[in-house]
């Protein structure tokens, strides 16, 4: 409790401090930045040099757009945060820190006090679920326990009835964090009740929507919050078996799943007669194999007993009839990290964020054209704008907003028109998008609406395991049509074809996917009719993407020879004497806009 | 059997829950499913050998054929589309001279796309093996295999 008592309560201050620490973000972003490098450097400084400083591995702190990322905390519990680390930086300023203290203000993307400080990266922000990632090593139990973890169980098992713990999730408010929002306590409530043994509690980290990492972010930075949040739902539910399902293509978050797993058995925590308890319950982990529709509880299901993936008829839901024909609980990465601190710190805590029907917290992983991407945590009741804006500082390179894209392949793309949005689960299904998982992409004027739609309606029909003729046709019906118009074919009356098939799609659909399948076609007409005539009737991509509506052509009184667009262009499409105009050959271009990026002078025009 | 599928064998109990995973790791051991082994799978988890490969060709993660030494993976998530993975593909295509989906002749590489890598504020970035480059232009992805 105590730590969010300060300023903007966005990240933990340490209580015990054991000398001065360098941590290093090592979340999977961070990796793919070159952060292990930049960990291994430090260690060998460290050691080599025989100094008193402790160097530690940690997971996401959400400032993606500063990768690589290093923490050094001071012995009186100060915090500097330094950006866009290298191994050849790191070295001395290990060296300089360690002799008077000093860092260059160049490599400081944050000062001692940004916890309160008022950089709306972190003030807007109220970091519930990722208080820990970012912060503590997620490879060590002890740590979690340090910041209260475990301690909810511990409570659950100790001193509170079943019955009391749901009742205790449903005052909270909390909803199901995978998109939907059902209310987590309601679905705990079914399963308990539902007849039948045993009964098993699920977690959903299929994470498969394109653009959302929030729950490998946390299954990285912070996996003993989803572990205890599951052992707590297994106890109220009366569960004795569990499982993870989580995507293969994040082996990191596997791995220190599998650490924090065994840490747990270990420690009493998980296993046989939990805390001494006659309670007791077992984890497994199930790798998925690349198949989106596994993010479908039912589909999901099915790829756990060794099955295709395929949906099955709802009702039955799983809380009646689920794994294996019994009564089974299923939530996501980010519902199950939010029950342990549900459990920790009391229902009305929680309900005391956010907004009347959507109370806590809410992680989005905000990326595309935005200047300031990356992992963050808002309550409930923030702008649409806010976050656009405040935490993300803007579009890229002062280029205007055009949309910004809600809940994947499921959800829809939301005008600038409708920036006042408030993040809360009714308002966003409004705007014909949905919360969703928590995938963000803010798109700007360069974008092209209608190929977005098309990307979207490309990766659903791959995605659709063909077990509904609508989905498995009408979004390949839907995708050739995007495509044709793309290309510059699209005829008269295919706005209203796409129209038809959406609906058909929608209600001829078993599962979430069909059903939702159309949303991104739907919105983007809604909000960008007008883009989608330009294609048709003018023939003209307004964004100046779609490849089969633009030309490049070099500007004569803008080029000045200098041979680079030549030197770069892929297909040998550009002739030119060195300081004499250069010209592109409209029968080689590929329009692939190399040259358009790589002239220094602006002489590349795209019409 | 050969001696690897044996290994393979021993850490499970040939239960059809089992199947997905048995399959997951004798990919880990060939790099593909090779159709002896998925026969043999049949056998060892007591399931027809039709259900064996229609649970192996509706996962994505399975190959039927073997991959290249280096595995290329293009991610094709919603940022990395925005941010202009479509001509990374191409310059990937261009300079390797192979599709996605097809592996070099000399069998150095094997180029795929992935849905989302979940690294989304460093887009546009590949995989290749296990090691992400994040932040690419067509311009760095030349300097991708110059190295090599």
């Amino acid at each position: 409790m105590a730590s969010f008592s300060q300023g903007g309560g966005v990240l933990k201050k340490r209580s015990k401090t054991e000398g001065t620490r360098l941590k290093v973000g090592l979340g999977a972003c961070g990796i793919a930045a070159g952060a292990m490098n930049v960990f291994e450097e430090a260690r060998k400084t460290v050691e080599e040099n025989d100094l008193p400083i402790r160097v530690e591995r940690t997971g996401c702190i959400g400032m993606c757009h500063h990768e690589p990322l290093v923490e050094i905390e001071e012995k009186d519990g100060g915090r500097i945060l330094l950006g866009e680390m290298t191994p050849e930086k790191i070295a001395p300023i290990i060296a300089q820190y360690m002799e008077n203290g000093h860092i260059d203000p160049d490599n400081i993307v944050a000062g001692t006090d940004y916890i309160t400080e008022n950089d709306p990266f972190f003030s807007k922000q109220y970091r519930i679920v990722l208080s820990n990632c970012g912060t503590i090593n997620p490879e060590s139990i002890d740590e979690y326990r340090e910041t209260g973890g475990y301690e909810g169980l511990a409570r659950a098992i100790r001193e509170i009835d079943p019955d009391e713990i749901i009742r205790e999730v449903l005052d909270s408010g909390l909803r199901g964090r995978g998109g939907a929002g059902f209310p987590t306590g309601l679905k705990w409530k079914f399963t308990k009740q539902a007849a039948g043994s045993p009964k098993y509690v699920v977690c959903n980290a299929d994470e498969g929507d394109p653009g959302a990492f929030m729950d490998r972010s946390t299954l990285e930075g912070d996996p003993h919050s989803v572990i205890e949040g599951m052992t707590i739902a297994a106890y109220a539910i009366g569960a004795s078996d569990g499982y993870i399902y989580v995507r293969a293509e994040y082996p990191l978050a596997v791995s220190r799943l599998k650490t924090a797993i065994r840490q747990a058995n270990e420690a009493g925590l998980l296993g046989e007669h939990i805390l001494e308890s006659d309670f007791s319950f077992d984890i497994r982990i199930k790798e998925g194999a690349g198949a989106f529709v596994c993010g479908e509880e039912t589909a999901l299901l099915a790829s756990i007993e060794g099955e295709r993936g395929l949906p099955r008829l709802r009702p039955p839901f799983p809380a009646t009839k689920g794994l294996w024909g019994k009564p089974t609980n299923i939530n996501n990465v980010e519902t199950y990290a939010s029950v342990s601190r549900i459990i920790q710190n009391g229902a009305s805590w929680y309900s005391g964020f956010g907004t009347e029907k959507s109370k806590g917290t809410k992680v989005f992983a905000l990326a595309g054209k935005i200047r300031k991407g990356g992992l963050i945590e808002v309550p409930m009741g923030i702008t649409l704008k806010e976050i656009i804006y405040d935490i993300g500082g803007g579009i890229k390179e002062g280029k205007r907003f055009k949309a910004v894209q809600m809940g994947g392949p499921s959800g829809g793309c939301i005008p600038e028109s409708l920036l006042d949005t408030t993040i809360d689960y009714d308002s966003v299904t409004k705007t014909g998008a949905i919360m969703g998982s928590g995938g963000m992409v803010v798109m700007d004027e360069e974008t092209c609406m209608v190929e977005v739609a098309r990307f979207f309606l490309e990766f659903t029909q791959n995605e659709s395991c063909g077990k509904c003729t609508f989905c498995r046709i009408g979004t390949k019906r839907m995708l050739e049509i995007l495509e044709r118009i793309t290309n510059g074919l699209g005829r008269e009356d295919d706005i209203e074809r796409l129209e038809t098939l959406a609906q058909s799609v929608k209600s001829g659909s078993l599962c979430g996917l069909g059903q939702t399948a159309p949303n991104p076609v739907l919105t983007t007409l809604r909000y960008f009719r007008d883009e989608y005539e330009a294609h048709i009737k003018e023939k003209r991509c307004p964004a100046k993407q779609c490849r089969g509506l633009i030309s490049y052509r070099i500007l004569p009184e803008e080029c000045v020879g200098c041979g680079v667009c030549l030197k770069n262009c892929p297909v040998d499409a550009i002739r030119g004497e060195k300081k004499q105009v250069h010209e592109i050959d409209p029968k080689k271009c590929i329009k692939c806009g190399i040259c358009l990026d790589s002239c220094r002078f602006g002489a590349v025009e795209v019409r | 059997m050969d001696s690897t599928l044996k290994n393979v064998f021993d850490s499970f109990q040939g239960k059809k829950e089992e199947l997905i995973p048995i399959l997951q790791k004798v990919q880990e051991r060939y790099g593909y499913l090779p159709e002896d082994a998925m026969l043999e799978v049949s056998r060892f988890a007591r399931v027809p050998e039709s259900t064996v490969y229609g649970v192996a060709t509706f996962y994505a993660q399975f190959r039927f054929t073997p991959i290249g030494e280096n595995r290329i993976m293009v991610c094709r998530g919603t940022a990395c589309h925005v941010k202009g993975s479509v001509g990374i593909l191409e310059e990937i295509e261009r300079k390797l001279g192979i599709k996605e989906g097809e592996t070099t002749p000399d069998g150095r590489y094997s180029l795929e796309t992935v849905a989302c890598i979940g690294c989304c504020s460093l887009a546009p970035c590949v995989m290749i093996n296990k090691k992400v480059h994040a932040n690419l232009t067509p311009q760095k992805v030349a300097k991708l295999f110059k190295k090599d």
